[in-house]
């Protein structure tokens, strides 16, 4: 029983960082470069994102024993959609400002990677419980990747947080930021830390291990 | 060979219905749970859409507190609850007494990066603009934006002749009752605007003119 509540931990942790679909696998880059140039508006497509893929993993997740395998991705594709179509309709009735600041990148919720890829990798093979731990952490994962990006971006671009000024009147705001090319400038210096973290972790394993290995 | 092929096909043939069925009942579900959300969601979508556009007609034309919609069909302007798709719209506003004040016009046109659409004011008594409010737009943040987020260039249109044509000219250079300031950096997105007008002027100052005529007379 312990272990079972260590392996749902686990599912969870892993999409949060070690697997975090958009540092590490590089998963979803269209809305994470799109509509990160405020912190409000990544935290309003982390949520929608949120939504739609914990719904489709407990879905197909619970389904996946009346799925026929030759039907599975049209199936899935249909259980997606459908919860983006519901998630755009709502946005639109409870928050229409953000709504139409985010676009047509609601409905292309369908058709971010990362979402059918977990159905295929994880939901369709495991049970519902795994697969929603699974979903939660990935969308997670998603949701503070889409924040810290949008976070730095609105910070720089229009010296804010969340539409609070930051650094009073006399702050010049770098433009860039909030046009596309400083989402791919952030994201690639995000891109960078994460990977000196790994390598700095690599090496500092392999140092331990040397260091073992001599002590004996 | 041959039964067993038999067997084969037999096999796929109960597999295909069962896939056939599989997704039908996927797709009627989803289009089911898609129409409830659509039904129950709508009343509120549209009434906020009513409310932005109503909010907008009093901003451009201040001092109305009652507005209408005109529909403009066969050559006429008329009243109209109904709005098929294809309508050309605009807005009158009244004052506390009942009195006309002027048009709420809509106009769109493409800007610096995608189509720009807005609402002005217009009086046909002094043929003025009274106001501008951008209703859609995607222009560049920190440059095209100000065509909405900066209060000076928004004033330019608080009461600009008409006369012979609106037009935009760098800023400080502004001599003529007809002419705006233009946004620096951003004289594209200020002309877009200017041009916006200006068509949908064309487009709906004679119509107007032909409308209030017979009222004046009668």
């Amino acid at each position: 029983m312990a272990k079972r509540k260590e392996d749902l931990q686990q599912e969870f942790i892993k999409g949060l960082w070690r697997d975090n679909p958009v540092f590490v696998q590089v998963l979803g880059m269209c809305p994470m470069l799109a509509v990160t140039n405020s912190a409000v508006n990544a935290l309003a497509m982390g949520a929608a994102t949120f939504f739609v893929l914990v719904g489709s993993s407990f879905l197909v997740s619970s389904l996946r024993r009346w799925i026929p395998k030759q039907v599975r991705i049209s199936t899935y594709i249909i259980i997606i959609a459908t919860f983006v179509t519901v998630t755009d309709f709502t946005l639109e009735a409870l928050v229409p400002k953000i709504h139409k600041e985010l676009g047509a990148f609601i409905p292309l919720i369908v058709v971010n990677c990362m979402i059918l890829g977990r159905q295929e990798a994880f939901a369709s093979r495991n049970s519902v419980r795994m697969a929603v731990m699974d979903a939660l952490g990935m969308a997670a994962g998603f949701l503070f990747a889409l924040l810290s990006l949008g976070a730095v971006r609105e910070i720089l671009g229009e010296g804010k947080l969340f539409g609070v000024s930051l650094f009073g009147p006399n702050f010049e705001p770098w433009v860039i930021m909030i046009l596309p090319p400083g989402g791919f400038l952030t994201l690639g210096l995000i891109l960078l830390f994460f990977s000196w973290i790994k390598q700095r972790k690599q090496r500092l394993e392999q140092r331990l291990a040397q260091l073992e290995s001599e002590a004996r | 060979m041959s039964s067993s092929q038999n067997i084969n096909v037999g096999k796929r043939d109960l597999g295909s219905a069962k896939l056939v069925t599989t997704l039908s009942f996927a797709g009627l579900l989803s289009g089911l749970i898609i129409v409830l959300a659509y039904e129950s969601t709508l009343p509120t979508i549209t009434a906020h859409k009513a409310m932005v556009m109503k909010e907008a007609v009093f901003k451009v034309l201040p001092g109305v507190n009652r507005m209408q919609r005109l529909v403009y069909r066969n050559g006429m302007l008329a009243a109209s609850e109904q709005v098929r798709k294809d309508d050309e719209v605009i807005f009158s506003g009244y004052d506390a007494s009942g009195r006309l004040v002027g048009y709420a016009i809509a106009g769109a046109g493409p800007g610096f990066q995608d189509t720009i659409r807005l609402l002005y004011g217009y009086i046909p008594e002094t043929r003025e603009i009274t106001g501008m409010e951008i209703l859609e737009s995607r222009e560049t943040p920190g440059l095209g934006d100000k065509i909405y987020k900066d209060p000076a260039f928004v004033a330019n249109f608080d009461s600009l002749s008409i006369d012979p044509e609106i037009r935009a000219v760098k800023k400080g250079k502004r001599s003529a009752a007809n002419e705006i300031d233009a946004i620096t950096g951003a004289t594209i997105s200020s002309k877009a605007v200017v041009r916006i007008i200006n068509e949908a002027n064309r487009l709906w100052l004679l119509r107007i003119e032909q409308a209030v005529k017979p009222e004046g007379k009668g």
